[in-house]
């Protein structure tokens, strides 16, 4: 598994996380390029789904990142995003689904190294990981049955 | 006669109510929902222990409201499936009559809401044991064992919506699953679409669920999805101390918050 890359979404916030990854960028600190980026107008916009869909098409980990609790630039995004992972996150370890493949995380605008820590972490986690096997082979066994059906 | 028939047979003949929605025999030894609208019609009705099913279902069917105010038989998951349908006002109190029966089987007299709620607030209101027995063996599994049991359960699911058929929280009269754009789920079924969209009723139901238990009895192919709520209703409770549909004026779990919300999982 030495040449596994991991495919890493982050699902961020535009108002916090989006603009603290900018930082890093600016304040030229080098983090994992496995994450791809992904920019919502906040944290309580981001639908569960968007989750399961990423794991189908291929993500081997997530990171959810947003303001911090009363950081939100609507008042309460995030706080209802909270109440929603934290239900979404009972749903998934009773479903057997691995939540040790998601971050959650609040990172604001100033924490530019701070998200660097949170992607690398991420990253080095899915890397031990491995890729997500069981998933990919749940998804995959109907495209391989439609294909001996044809 | 029954309770039941003797009682609805007053509503109905007094014109407090124009429908009464209740059990009758069916065939083979089966009940059936009824829906009675007149007097002569009302000893139909029976109850005994074989009436399960979770007749708040049909308060928010447009066929049903058509006929006027109505009556409807129920037992605590429907008393409870009442009070929040009251609550995200899809029913309002003063279109329906509760024909109550408590766990020894005797007819309560709801003269309003509040006693109702009294009720309700006296009663047992986890999950019923056998379901909570699942629950924890389920959850003494590893992660793998329960991934492998739920791809094997949900690999039956033949995406008849039953479960959401039988619910009476899944009122939406456009449901996500018929929209297709975007196409949220696959229309065929298969293991992968058929775990997301469980996924999904169970999230819409979360902090909404009154464990019932019906969409696990509707299931055709006997796939115990009731679980999956049953297990959000469970941590509901664990985590914001709410069981669902207690009162009229009950907040809706999932869109309010309290800025102290424990967790542990979120850096």
């Amino acid at each position: 598994m030495s040449d596994f890359e991991p495919k890493v979404v982050a699902f961020v916030c535009n108002w916090c996380t989006y603009a603290g990854a900018d930082l890093t960028g600016t304040s030229r600190i080098k983090y994992a390029s496995n994450v791809k980026i992904i920019r919502f107008p906040c944290t309580g916009r981001i639908d569960f789904m968007l989750l399961l869909k990423s794991f189908a098409n291929g993500a081997d980990g997530i990171i959810i990142s947003g303001c911090h609790p009363n950081d939100c630039h609507y008042t309460s995004g995030n706080f209802h995003a909270k109440r929603r992972w934290i239900m979404f996150k009972e749903l998934m370890d009773f479903m057997g689904i691995d939540m040790k493949r998601i971050t959650f995380s609040w990172v604001s605008a100033a924490e530019g190294a701070r998200w660097a820590e949170v992607v690398n972490t991420t990253v080095a986690r899915v890397r031990e990981l491995g890729p997500y096997v069981s998933y990919k082979q749940m998804v995959n066994t109907h495209i391989e049955e439609e294909v001996t059906n044809e | 006669m029954s309770n039941v028939a003797t009682k609805a047979k007053e509503l109905l003949e007094s014109k407090a109510v124009q429908v009464v929605i209740g059990y009758e025999n069916g065939t083979n030894g089966v009940v059936r929902p009824a829906f009675i609208t007149t007097p002569a019609k009302a000893a139909q009705l029976i109850y005994d222990e074989r009436c399960v099913q979770n007749l708040a279902v049909y308060l928010t069917k447009h066929e049903v409201k058509h006929f006027g105010k109505m009556g409807i038989v129920a037992t605590l998951p429907v008393m409870r499936s009442i009070m929040m349908l009251i609550s995200e006002q899809q029913v309002f109190p003063d279109n329906i009559v509760v024909l109550g029966i408590a766990d020894d089987g005797n007819i309560l007299d709801f003269a309003d809401m509040k006693i109702m709620q009294a009720h309700i607030g006296k009663s047992n209101l986890e999950n019923p044991s056998k379901d909570q027995e699942k629950l924890a063996e389920l959850n003494k599994m590893s992660l793998e064992e329960r991934f492998k049991f739920w791809e094997q359960e949900l690999s039956k699911c033949i995406k008849c919506y039953a479960c959401r058929q039988s619910c009476p929280m899944c009122y939406c009269t456009r449901c996500f699953t018929e929209c297709n754009q975007p196409q949220w789920l696959p229309v065929q079924s298969n293991t992968h679409g058929n775990m997301e969209w469980h996924i999904l009723r169970a999230m819409h139901l979360a902090g909404r669920c009154i464990s019932c238990g019906e969409c696990g009895r509707a299931c055709p192919v006997n796939i115990p999805c009731h679980l999956l709520t049953m297990q959000l209703a469970d941590q509901t409770f664990n985590y914001f101390n709410v069981h669902a549909g207690i009162s009229e004026d009950m907040k809706s779990v999932m869109s309010t918050f309290e800025p102290n919300d424990k967790e542990s999982f979120i850096i």
